[in-house]
């Protein structure tokens, strides 16, 4: 079977040798033709579902159609967002496109809503492009908020007190309460039961955020209210910063579950009816699998999350949909993170590309890799790497992998952002 | 001229890879989605571009001592001594092998 058609190899002949080695990565994979493997539907551009898109038409050089259906027509990247609350980083620089997903890998964006999924007929219906035939769905659906979990927070109140934990206009609008608030204000975060969305994710933002008290209100206050039990990443390298650097800024209070909220008095209220106002308040709420795991029927844990067979990702209630991310029952000791969404696309487009050639996927390992920092200079991390148990028949922690820093550096910023270059490429581009 | 020939000679190589008109079956499987892995940090087939080094291209035998050393502790690092724990020998040789085909 020729992968390259005539027309172009004629024009990398005429456009001479330089041209032809330049081009052909992005060509190759754009131009493919003739007999295709089968039809892949990615539904959710982010990490997870970005990721599987690219390296469906990677592993299988090109040689399965895929589509990708996205609502929005930019990817913005949460992994990063709480820089730009501390002044740290630009909201630009969260925006992607998908135009290399496109045009390098040949990957078809179709910005639309899924409205619903036939599982019988392999149907994604949408609500402005119409219907799409697949072979194997992959379901990258992210989170949605459990706000009705948090009494008074209403979508009026919604307005007002943030959670800003789908990076987008909130990200913007927390930064901007921040900015405008007075020099002694109180910034309070509310942080749901594991599991959620980053489990760090919440503690680097309190700590950014006193660091911009530090340097620019330095009488003002960060209050963490958390309704776990001890800090549930880098416990003891944030609560070393905390100690050192942000004593007389930062009070963390551990098993205060957020309940009810009065968005007119900014006052929040815990499960055992202790009270707190913040000038500044920001709701994490409970999290679950995003609305259209739902609709397809793959919700299977608790009404929360999906449940997947770890070989290949495929959904245990629904056959030929493969789910991704943060929406998954997660595997021991595995994180909800962009990382690891990126890992996990890559696993689903490996056992996809088997399973559509007639292979058996074979036993995946994987790895996830987490910084935060804790200033505008100094980072820190947490990594592990999980492999396939046969017998368990999940991915569990390779005993003796894995780990977090010895202390905070300026090695491991100027390597946190160095990752998100790299990731959002890899991703996307 | 002559400092030329090494590139030049990555251009024939180029050419007749597209000559040949390989089969174009799918590579899934070890060697592959292990390597991939490591894009998250190092780039996609290892070409990162940014503060990480790239590893595509880079001898074998190098990064198969590499990965050992930081597997046993010998070599210093921030985060690689805790991943690379996490793989076998014969992932490293895999890995190792995939990142030295990868052109920079």
């Amino acid at each position: 079977m020729s992968f390259f058609n005539p027309t172009r190899r004629q024009f990398f002949q005429a456009a001479g040798l330089t041209a032809a080695a330049g081009l052909l990565p992005s060509l190759s994979f754009a131009a493919t033709k003739g007999k295709t493997l089968g039809r892949v539907v990615v539904i959710g551009g982010g990490f997870g579902g970005a990721t599987a898109a690219k390296y469906l038409r990677k592993l299988s050089n090109g040689t399965i159609d895929v589509t990708l259906i996205e609502r929005r027509k930019e990817f913005i990247s949460c992994p990063t967002s709480n820089e730009l609350l501390a002044g740290l980083r630009e909201y630009k620089t969260l925006v992607h496109n998908y135009d290399r997903l496109k045009k390098q890998w040949g990957v078809k964006v179709v910005h639309a809503s899924v409205v619903g999924v036939d599982a019988e007929k392999r149907k994604v219906k949408t609500d402005n492009a119409g219907e799409f035939s697949y072979d194997r769905l992959v379901l990258s659906p992210g989170i949605d908020l459990d706000f009705e979990k948090i009494a008074g927070y209403n979508a009026r109140a919604q307005e007002t007190v943030l959670h800003a934990w789908k990076a987008g206009p909130q990200t913007v609008d927390l930064r901007k309460q921040l900015v405008d608030a007075e020099a002694c204000s109180t910034y309070a975060i509310t942080i749901p039961k594991a599991p959620y969305r980053c489990p760090p994710g919440p503690y680097e933002r309190a700590t950014l955020v006193a660091h911009y008290f530090k340097t620019h209100k330095p009488n003002a206050k960060v209050l963490v209210l958390d309704a776990n039990e001890k800090v549930q990443s880098k416990e003891k390298l944030f609560t070393g910063v905390w100690a050192k650097d942000y004593a007389d800024i930062l009070e963390y209070r551990p098993n205060w579950n957020a309940v009810s909220v009065d968005a007119s008095t900014n006052v929040v209220t815990s499960e055992l009816g202790d009270k707190e106002r913040a000038d500044v308040l920001n709701i994490l709420p409970p999290q679950r699998a995003a609305d259209i795991a739902h609709i397809v029927g793959v919700v299977n844990v608790n009404g929360r999350w999906s449940d997947v067979n770890w070989l290949t990702l495929e959904s245990t209630a629904v056959p030929n949909v493969h789910v991704l991310g943060d929406a998954l029952q997660a595997a021991p000791l595995m994180p909800k993170s962009g990382h690891m969404a990126n890992q996990h696309g890559k696993l689903a487009a490996a056992a996809i590309v088997d399973l559509l050639s007639g292979e058996t996927p074979r036993p995946p390992v994987i790895a996830n890799t987490c910084y935060s920092l804790v200033d505008d200079l100094r980072a820190i991390h947490v990594d592990s790497v999980h492999r396939y148990d046969a017998d368990k028949k999940t991915l569990l922690v390779v005993p003796g992998s894995g780990g977090v820093s010895k202390e905070p550096s300026e090695q491991e910023a100027f390597y946190a952002r160095a990752w998100a270059d790299t990731i959002w490429k890899d991703v996307l581009a | 001229m002559f400092r030329l020939f090494p590139f030049a000679l990555g251009m024939v190589v180029a050419a007749s890879a597209m000559a040949a008109d390989k089969p174009a079956g799918p590579v899934s499987g070890s060697p592959a989605a292990l390597a991939s892995n490591c894009y998250n940090c190092h780039g996609t087939d290892g070409k990162a571009t940014e503060a990480i080094p790239p590893l595509a291209g880079l001898s074998k035998d190098y990064l198969v001592t590499a990965l050992k050393e930081y597997r046993d502790g010998s070599r210093d690092a921030t985060i690689m001594h805790q991943l690379a724990k996490g793989y076998t020998e014969d992932e490293i040789s895999l890995i190792s092998d995939y990142f030295s085909q990868q052109k920079q």
